[in-house]
C-alpha cells in the first residue's frame, strides 16, 4: 500500500477522510442536531482568507491612501467591491454563526469530559473572531471606523494597571493615527489569521479525538448504525456550505458595505457607536463604572466560560437540546426573562441617572460598580436555589443562569444598535 | 501496552543526568528565544514611538493677541487642535478636545455655553470642568505662556488633572 502512488480518487476521499472519521453515527446526521454551524463558520473562515488575500492586493494600509483605495474598489468594472462585500458580510455572518455554534454546543451538551478543551479552544477562536473583525473594522479609514476604534482604544485604557500601555501600544500613540492603521492592518492580515488556524486545526483534531458529534447516550448504548462518512456526510456538508455561499455571493451582490465619510479626527458623529458586536459593552459603559464594564464583567465572562465545563455535572444530557422537553421551556423562559429584563433595567437606570445629575465620582464605584455586581450574584444565585425546589436536575438550573445572562447581553446590544440615538439618548427606532 | 512498560520503567527510575540536563538546555533556549523575540518586538515598538515623540517634542501654536479674545470666549483652534478659552477673570487655557471619558471630539455649545460629548453625553464648563458624567476628569488641557501679547500653547503633551485649580490658567 505504502510503496504505491494513491489513485486520484483516494486521495480526495483519502484527505476528507483525514477530516473525517471513515464511518459515522447516523445519528449525528440529524440536521437539527448541530443546523451545520460549525461547518458554516469553517466554510466561511476560508471564505475570508481566500477574499482577504484578494484584498490585500488592491488595498493601500497608509492613512492618507486607505480611504480612496476602498473606494477605488467601487470603480466601474471593478470587481474589488463585491469582494470586499462578500468579505464584509461573510465576516459579520462569522460573529453571528460561531456565537450561535458556541450556544448550540453548550445546549446540547456537548461539554462533557472528553469535549472540555475543545470547548475553551472554542471559546478563544471566538475571541479571536471577534478580535478579527475588530481590527478589520479601521482598515476602511472611514468616519465610522475611527470613531469605533478610538471609543474601544479608550475602553481599553480603563484596565487597571496595564490599561493605558495596552491602549497606547495598540494605537501606536496618544490618538488614533497612520500608527494605529499600521498595526490592525498587521494584526488583521498576518496574526490573527495565523493563530486562527493553528486553533482550527487544534479545534477539528479534537472533534475527531471525542468521537465526531456529541449524540444522545441511548444511541450510544444501543451501538446505534454506522454510515459512511463519504458520501453521507460529505454531501451534506456540501449542500450546507453551497447554500450558504450562494446566499452570501448574493446578498454581497445587492448590498455594498457599508462606507461612511473618509475619517475625521476633529469630528465625531453623533452619536459614535462602537461596532455592533460591542454595543453590549458599550450599553453596559453607559451605566455602570469603567473599570466594572470593561475590566471585571469581560473577564467574569471568559473565567466563566473557562469555567464552565469544570462545574459538576455541568454538560445537559448529551444530543438533545437544553437537557429534554422541559428544559426546553425552560431555557425558552429564561431567554426571553433575560431579553426583557435587560430592556427593562435600562430603560429604568436611563431615569435615575437622569434624575441624579451630580452623581460623585468617588462613591460610584460602589453604586455603579460593587453593588449591581451583587446584586446580579444575588440574583443568579436565587434563581438557580428555586430552580432546583421545583425539581430541574442542576445542569438545567445551570443552562438556564448561561441563557438568561446570554439573552441579557444580547438585549444589551439590542439597546446599543436600535435605540440609542443622538447623544446616545434612549430612543424608539423609526 | 506492554511494549511501552519499559520506557515507563525508565521514568520512573529517572532518566540519566546529561540527558536530563540536556532536556533542561533544550527548554531554556527555548525560552531565551521566546523572550528574545519578545524583545525585538518591544524595541520595535518603542523606535516607532520615539519616532513620534521627536514629532511632538514642544510644539508651539500662535493662538493670536491677548485683545482678541474677550472674557467667557471659546474658540476653537483647528491648528493644533484645541480650544482656548478665556475665563471670566481674563485668564487663559488651552483645553484638548478629546473627552476624557472614551476619546470622542467634543465640540463647544456656544448655545448652551458648555462642550458636549456626543458619544455618551459627558458635558464640560468653560474651564473644562465635568459638569455630567460619565466622564471621569476634567478635560486635558496644555500650558499656554503669554508672550508680548501674543497667545502661544505647547501642544506636545496634553496634561491630566483630577480637577480645576487657577494655576493652570495663564495671565498676563
Amino acid at each position: 500500500m505504502a510503496s504505491e502512488a494513491p489513485s486520484n480518487k483516494s486521495l480526495f476521499t483519502g484527505f476528507f477522510l483525514h477530516l473525517h472519521p471513515r464511518t459515522i453515527p447516523g445519528e449525528t446526521l440529524r440536521v437539527q442536531l448541530s443546523f451545520g454551524l460549525g461547518g458554516m463558520a469553517a466554510i466561511l473562515f476560508a471564505t475570508m482568507l481566500l477574499t482577504g488575500v484578494l484584498q490585500v492586493v488592491s488595498y493601500s494600509s497608509h492613512s492618507n491612501s486607505a480611504y480612496q483605495s476602498i473606494q477605488q474598489m467601487y470603480d466601474e468594472g471593478s470587481i474589488g467591491g463585491f469582494i470586499r462585500n462578500i468579505h464584509f458580510w461573510g465576516g459579520n455572518l462569522l460573529v453571528v454563526v460561531t456565537f450561535l455554534h458556541l450556544l448550540r454546543v453548550y445546549l446540547t451538551g456537548a461539554i462533557d469530559q472528553t469535549r472540555r478543551f475543545n470547548w475553551i479552544t472554542g471559546v478563544f477562536i471566538f475571541i479571536l473572531v471577534l478580535s478579527a473583525n475588530f481590527t478589520g473594522y479601521l482598515l476602511p479609514w472611514d468616519q465610522l471606523a475611527y470613531w469605533a476604534v478610538t471609543i474601544f482604544t479608550n475602553m481599553i485604557s480603563y484596565i487597571p494597571v496595564v490599561g493605558d500601555w495596552l491602549g497606547e501600544t495598540l494605537r501606536g500613540g496618544t490618538e488614533v493615527g497612520s500608527a494605529t492603521l499600521a498595526n490592525f492592518f498587521a494584526i488583521h492580515v498576518a496574526i490573527l489569521p495565523s493563530l486562527l488556524l493553528v486553533l482550527l486545526i487544534l479545534h477539528f483534531w479534537l472533534v475527531r479525538k471525542a468521537g465526531g458529534l456529541v449524540q444522545a447516550e441511548t444511541a450510544r448504548s444501543s451501538e446505534a448504525v454506522r454510515v459512511a462518512a463519504v458520501p453521507n456526510l460529505i454531501q451534506r456538508e456540501a449542500a450546507v456550505g453551497l447554500g450558504l455561499l450562494a446566499v452570501l455571493f448574493i446578498f454581497a451582490a445587492f448590498f455594498d458595505a457599508p462606507l461612511a465619510d473618509q475619517a475625521n479626527p476633529g469630528q465625531s458623529p453623533n452619536p459614535a457607536k462602537a461596532a455592533w458586536y460591542f454595543m453590549g459593552l458599550q450599553e453596559l459603559l453607559l451605566h455602570l463604572h469603567p473599570v466594572t464594564a470593561i475590566c471585571i464583567v469581560p473577564a467574569m465572562i471568559i473565567i466563566g466560560l473557562v469555567l464552565l465545563p469544570f462545574w459538576q455535572k455541568a454538560a445537559l444530557s448529551p444530543g438533545r437540546w437544553c437537557g429534554g422537553k422541559r428544559g426546553m421551556l425552560l431555557a425558552l423562559w429564561s431567554f426571553i426573562g433575560g431579553f426583557l429584563g435587560a430592556l427593562l433595567i435600562v430603560v429604568i437606570d436611563d431615569r435615575l441617572i437622569r434624575l441624579s445629575t451630580a452623581i460623585t465620582n468617588k462613591s460610584t464605584w460602589l453604586t455603579r460598580g460593587i453593588m449591581p455586581l451583587a446584586a446580579t450574584i444575588f440574583f443568579l444565585m436565587l434563581l438557580f436555589v428555586l430552580l432546583r425546589k421545583r425539581n430541574h436536575p442542576g445542569a438545567e438550573a445551570l443552562m438556564s443562569l448561561v441563557v438568561v445572562l446570554t439573552a441579557f447581553i444580547l438585549g444589551l446590544t439590542a439597546v446599543g444598535i436600535w435605540f440609542r440615538g443622538p447623544g446616545m439618548i434612549l430612543i424608539l427606532p423609526l | 501496552m506492554s511494549r511501552q512498560s519499559p520506557v515507563q520503567e525508565e521514568k520512573t527510575v529517572g532518566k540519566p543526568r546529561r540527558r536530563r540536563f540536556l532536556n533542561w538546555l533544550w527548554g531554556g533556549l527555548a525560552a531565551l528565544a521566546c523572550g528574545e523575540i519578545v524583545w525585538f518586538a518591544g524595541s520595535l515598538l518603542k523606535s516607532r514611538r520615539r519616532r513620534e515623540e521627536k514629532r511632538l517634542a514642544l510644539k508651539l501654536i500662535d493662538a493670536g493677541m491677548v485683545q482678541n479674545y474677550k472674557p467667557g470666549q471659546v474658540i476653537a483652534i483647528t491648528d493644533g487642535s484645541f480650544y482656548l478659552a478665556c475665563l471670566d477673570d481674563g485668564s487663559f487655557m488651552a483645553l484638548s478636545r478629546t473627552c476624557t471619558h472614551l476619546g470622542c471630539s467634543v465640540p463647544w455649545d456656544e448655545k448652551q455655553q458648555k462642550f458636549v460629548c456626543p458619544c455618551h453625553g459627558s458635558t464640560f464648563d468653560r474651564n473644562g470642568s465635568v459638569l455630567t458624567a460619565p466622564a471621569p476628569r476634567p478635560l486635558d488641557y496644555f500650558p499656554v505662556r503669554i508672550e508680548n501679547g501674543l497667545i502661544r500653547v505647547d501642544i506636545s503633551t496634553p496634561l491630566r488633572r483630577g480637577s480645576f485649580s487657577v494655576s493652570q490658567a495663564a495671565r498676563v
